[in-house]
């Protein structure tokens, strides 16, 4: 079981997702408790995966390897360590509210629909656990395709541009990866991630493949200013596509930096790494305030994950000046440990966010802030949970939101005051945007007939909502769990990050 | 080794071409005495003819060694098997495909499948072709084979416009092959491309290169790269599409061999001309391609377009030259037939009689009407496009792979960009049959079950090739060495 632990996390969802396919719209009924049977079952997967995971090394682990394509000396290779098996388990966690969010909303071609987050959570699984550059980049591609055809056929009225922005945007940037991959192929001899890491490259060649990795993972995460096809995306997205957008798939590209710049081309981190701060800060700072004039809920949320990404990225890469500020490297894993707080922080709280903005969509069908008003008098308890994962997002203790960040700006702090000075402004600007937003919607009189008729939260609403918000809460309080599964891996990715791969 | 004696083993490798020459003549006959009475027999009869070929071909053309043959003229080797067996399976789907279009059409004639089967004789001739005698035999005989066809219904006069221009077109280029043979024949006074590619040795040799100059235009111009491209598009869209199917598929398999056997191996000594040669076409090729591609309104011209961009990859698979991007060049081909395939299969599936889904608009909505052949067509545009999971990923990932080999940073790079300007039009196919509503008054898809059946089995091959693309991959890597 332990050998195909992760295969199953992989295949099982997809399969589901044809089964529902051929299901057909016409045993939807049926379909849909088997899309949800399937994701619940793949979620229980992941209890063996966090049982039998060893919080005490920094190798992959639940390891598989099969010969995939000789010729090419790529292997059908997964395994998680402490930095992809958090994000495995995220992907399985989110894929169930979304299920079950879709579930009377979707009119339109529903087994479609289930069946394409089905199949989207298998790929997402397949890319944080190939341990293969080639078979993760056939995972990370094959994704755009269920994604294109969600915002495509289930989105707003600029779904097409959105779409079709969305994929040549994201396609843009992965196929240098690509010819970068195959690069360092030729030179490795194989497309073993671990080969690759241990590759000596010049300076001049860490350069171009660390451009071509920024390509890839910066327009993924998004990073300014390749980030315009996020709201757009967002905002013609389904409920359910902007959550996976937003929870798993702009994890990515994090994840990407962490499992390929870093450890591959540490040298030219090491060198550019004041361009990535820079790039970062722009994300937290700019960003926010462009987050704080949007009429559009989904939009503002959209430019909020922006500039909440932008923690993550400048968690990654303040390594360097951390080691070269305090002259060790014991320290400089908090940056990176705080930016997969954030990741995985941000994966709950933005999902639940998009949520809150599809239970108001599917009621009232806009998304303009100024549709509404007063909505607690009529929907008290949704209220409640829109101000709780309000809060979270602009990082009230006592939330998983608050840990995240904490931990980056307490790292930028070590690194240089100024990183620290304008990172902490993230903590102004978010509570700015993100109260305002609460208080223009939630609170205040009662605006207009339509929010006067609204009804609350019902069972299901009800249901994914309280089980996001016991996650954030429960993360805010006792983040240790986490913190200790991932430790391993990050002392490991300082370690390489700082090392030299320049050969003598 | 040239062997000119001449026994029943060397016949047996030599089979493949006689079997045909014989079922052109029964095919001929066949039709001379019953096709009048049963309209559809001849087709029935030549797709039988086709799946014999392909088993003989297994059973006595499966050779283990280069075997050079008919003193000098002939060679059979594991290659030739290869794409004889690709080209009779690529005729046999795609005269299947052409059957009910043929019929509605009322053109369904036996002359149909000669000529189809005497193309087919021409690329066999072309595959095995080890003196330049043999290669112009092989080209003429397919391009006559196919001016035919292109003209085969005779009521169209935009048909008759397009075979015209291609007839002569083709004829210039068959002229600029042969002056560009002459040269090389002078210098190295021999036919044989053994012999040329001993005596030819010396790169940027005057002489050698305004020969080639001729050659490679003449080879540019019957894989339709940029600037020999013009008359692509107006045959595709001339031609009825049964024809457009035939002439987007086997003969590229032809093509192939002829640049791999006259460039690769005749010309070999003198690689670094003509691959300096060959980069300029495909940057060309892939740039002008996949943006006029985008203009299109017609999707025959867009696909037309489609295929000039393709052809750009394998033309960049040559002018690595080496070893491994002869094989990704190959392996391009094969993946881009299989592709072709599908891609026009799904347009006569769509048509009906009096009604040809030829306007990009006629796919709005196509997946309400035909779920299944939307499907079809949007694996096929996603491979296409070089997406994974589906096999046309792997066909660019060899051919980027060739060229970062052989240290062509800045080609790596073009082919990258220009694979993203193409997913737009292929995305564009898949956003008008998802994303769209249909029109009112669009006739019904054909529905045919064998059809169908068949048109399925080609978009899972897509699919299945793409996830274990494995087989194939080693197949093409071996039988080039």
């Amino acid at each position: 079981m332990h050998d195909h632990l992760l295969s199953l996390l992989i295949w099982l969802p997809i399969a589901a997702g044809i089964v529902v396919l051929l299901l057909g719209d016409r045993n939807i009924v049926a379909g849909r408790w088997f899309a949800l049977a399937a994701s619940l079952v793949t979620l229980a997967l992941c209890v063996p995966l966090v049982h039998g995971f060893s919080a005490h090394t920094a190798a992959m682990q639940f390891v598989q390897k099969a010969a995939w394509i000789p010729r090419l000396h790529a292997n059908y290779g997964l395994g998680v360590d402490g930095i992809s098996m958090p994000l495995v388990v995220l992907t399985a966690f989110m894929t169930v509210p979304v299920i079950i969010a879709g579930w009377q909303v979707i009119t339109k071609r529903p087994a479609q629909y289930f069946a394409a987050f089905l199949i989207m959570e298998g790929l997402m699984n397949g890319v944080f656990s190939s341990t293969d550059a080639l078979l993760f980049y056939f995972f990370w591609e094959a994704m755009l395709i269920p994604m294109f055809l969600i915002i495509g056929i289930w989105g707003g009225p600029r779904r097409v541009y959105a779409t079709i922005k969305f994929f040549l945007y994201t396609f843009l940037g992965s196929v240098f990866m690509l010819a970068a991959l195959i690069y360092m192929y030729l030179k490795a001899g194989s497309y073993s991630i671990a080969a690759f890491q241990a590759l000596p490259l010049t300076l001049v060649e860490q350069r171009w493949i660390f451009a071509a990795f920024l390509l890839a993972f910066a327009v993924k995460v998004p990073m300014w200013p390749v980030h315009t096809w996020l709201p757009d995306a967002h905002v013609e997205a389904p409920t359910g596509g902007s959550v996976i957008l937003a929870a798993i798939m702009l994890k990515m590209g994090g994840y990407g930096f962490l499992r390929f710049s870093l450890p591959i081309v540490p040298d030219a981190c090491r060198e550019l790494d004041g361009l990535m701060i820079t790039l970062s800060l722009i994300a937290i700072i700019y960003i926010g305030f462009v987050a704080l004039v949007q009429q559009d809920m989904k939009k503002l949320i959209a430019y909020s994950s922006i500039a909440h990404m932008g923690i993550v990225t400048l968690g990654a890469f303040l390594v360097y000046a951390i080691v070269a500020s305090s002259g060790t490297t014991l320290d400089a894993g908090m940056g990176l440990d705080g930016a997969m707080v954030q990741m995985v922080s941000h994966g709950l709280i933005s999902g639940a966010l998009f949520l809150c903005v599809g239970v108001l969509y599917d009621r009232m069908h806009s998304r303009q802030i100024a549709d509404y008003g007063g909505v607690v008098n009529t929907m008290p308890i949704f209220a409640g949970f829109m101000v709780l994962f309000a809060l979270a997002n602009t990082g009230l203790p006592g939330t998983s939101g608050f840990v995240g960040e904490f931990l980056v700006i307490l790292a930028s702090f070590k690194a240089s005051f100024w990183y620290s000075a304008l990172a902490a402004l993230t903590l102004i600007l978010a509570a700015a945007y993100t109260l305002w937003l609460v208080k223009r919607v939630v609170f205040g009189p009662v605006a207009n007939d339509h929010v006067a008729k609204l009804t609350d939260l019902n069972g299901r609403e009800f249901l994914i909502l309280g089980v996001l918000a016991v996650a954030v809460l429960l993360l805010g309080v006792w983040p240790e769990p986490l913190l200790k599964v991932m430790e391993p891996s990050i002392q490991h990715l300082v370690s390489q990050a700082a090392a030299t791969k320049i050969p003598v | 080794m040239p062997d000119s004696m001449i026994n029943l083993h060397t016949l047996a490798a030599a089979l493949p071409e006689m079997y045909l020459a014989a079922a052109i003549c029964l095919v001929l006959l066949f039709e001379a005495f019953v096709g009048d009475r049963r309209p559809g027999a001849t087709g029935t009869l030549t797709l039988l003819l086709l799946v014999i070929g392909a088993g003989l071909t297994v059973q006595f053309a499966d050779v283990t060694h280069r075997m050079v043959l008919f003193d000098g003229s002939y060679v059979a080797d594991p290659l030739a098997y290869v794409l004889k067996l690709a080209g009779f399976l690529t005729v046999a789907v795609a005269l299947l495909y052409s059957r009910t279009y043929l019929q509605n059409r009322d053109i369904l004639k036996g002359e149909y499948y000669a000529l189809s089967l005497s193309a087919l004789l021409g690329i066999f001739v072309l595959i095995s072709a080890d003196s330049l005698l043999t290669v112009y035999l092989g080209v003429e005989l397919l391009a006559l084979s196919v001016y035919a066809m292109v003209a085969f219904d005779r009521e169209s006069p935009l048909a008759a416009e397009a075979a015209m221009k291609y007839f002569v077109l083709g004829s210039i280029a068959s002229g600029m092959l042969l002056y560009g043979m002459s040269i090389v024949y002078g210098l190295t006074g021999t036919l044989s491309l053994d012999g040329i590619a001993v005596a030819l040795n010396t790169p940027h040799n005057l002489g050698v290169i305004l020969g080639l100059t001729f050659i490679v235009v003449a080879v540019a111009f019957k894989l339709g790269a940029v600037p020999f491209h013009m008359w692509l598009p107006d045959v595709y869209d001339g031609a009825p599409t049964s024809v457009t199917l035939f002439v987007g598929t086997a003969p590229k398999i032809g093509y192939f061999a002829l640049a791999l056997r006259l460039l690769a191996h005749g010309l070999a000594g003198v690689t670094v001309d003509w691959s300096a040669m060959l980069v300029p076409l495909a940057v060309l090729t892939l740039v002008i391609g996949n943006v006029v591609a985008i203009a299109q309104t017609n999707i025959k011209r867009m696909l037309a377009y489609s295929t000039i961009a393709h052809v750009g990859f394998i033309v960049l698979g040559f002018a690595s030259g080496t070893v491994n991007g002869y094989g990704a060049a190959l392996y391009y081909t094969l993946v881009y037939v299989l592709m072709a395939l599908g891609f026009f299969g799904v347009v006569i599936l769509a048509s009906r009689k009096g009604f040809e889904a030829e306007k990009l608009e006629h796919y709005k909505g196509l997946y309400r009407r035909d779920p299944l052949l939307a499907l079809a067509m949007a694996m096929l545009m996603f491979s296409a496009a070089g997406v994974p999971p589906f096999v046309g990923f792997w066909a660019k990932l060899r051919i980027i792979q060739a060229l970062w080999e052989t240290q062509h940073l800045w080609l790596v790079v073009i082919a990258v960009l220009t694979s993203v300007v193409g997913a737009f039009y292929y995305l564009r196919v898949v956003k008008l049959m998802y994303f769209d509503e249909p029109p009112e008054s669009l006739p019904e898809t054909v529905r045919s079950f064998g059809v169908r059946f068949a048109l399925g089995v080609n978009a899972a091959a897509v699919l299945v090739l793409g996830v274990l693309p494995a087989p194939l991959l080693d197949l093409c890597a071996r039988v080039i060495h």
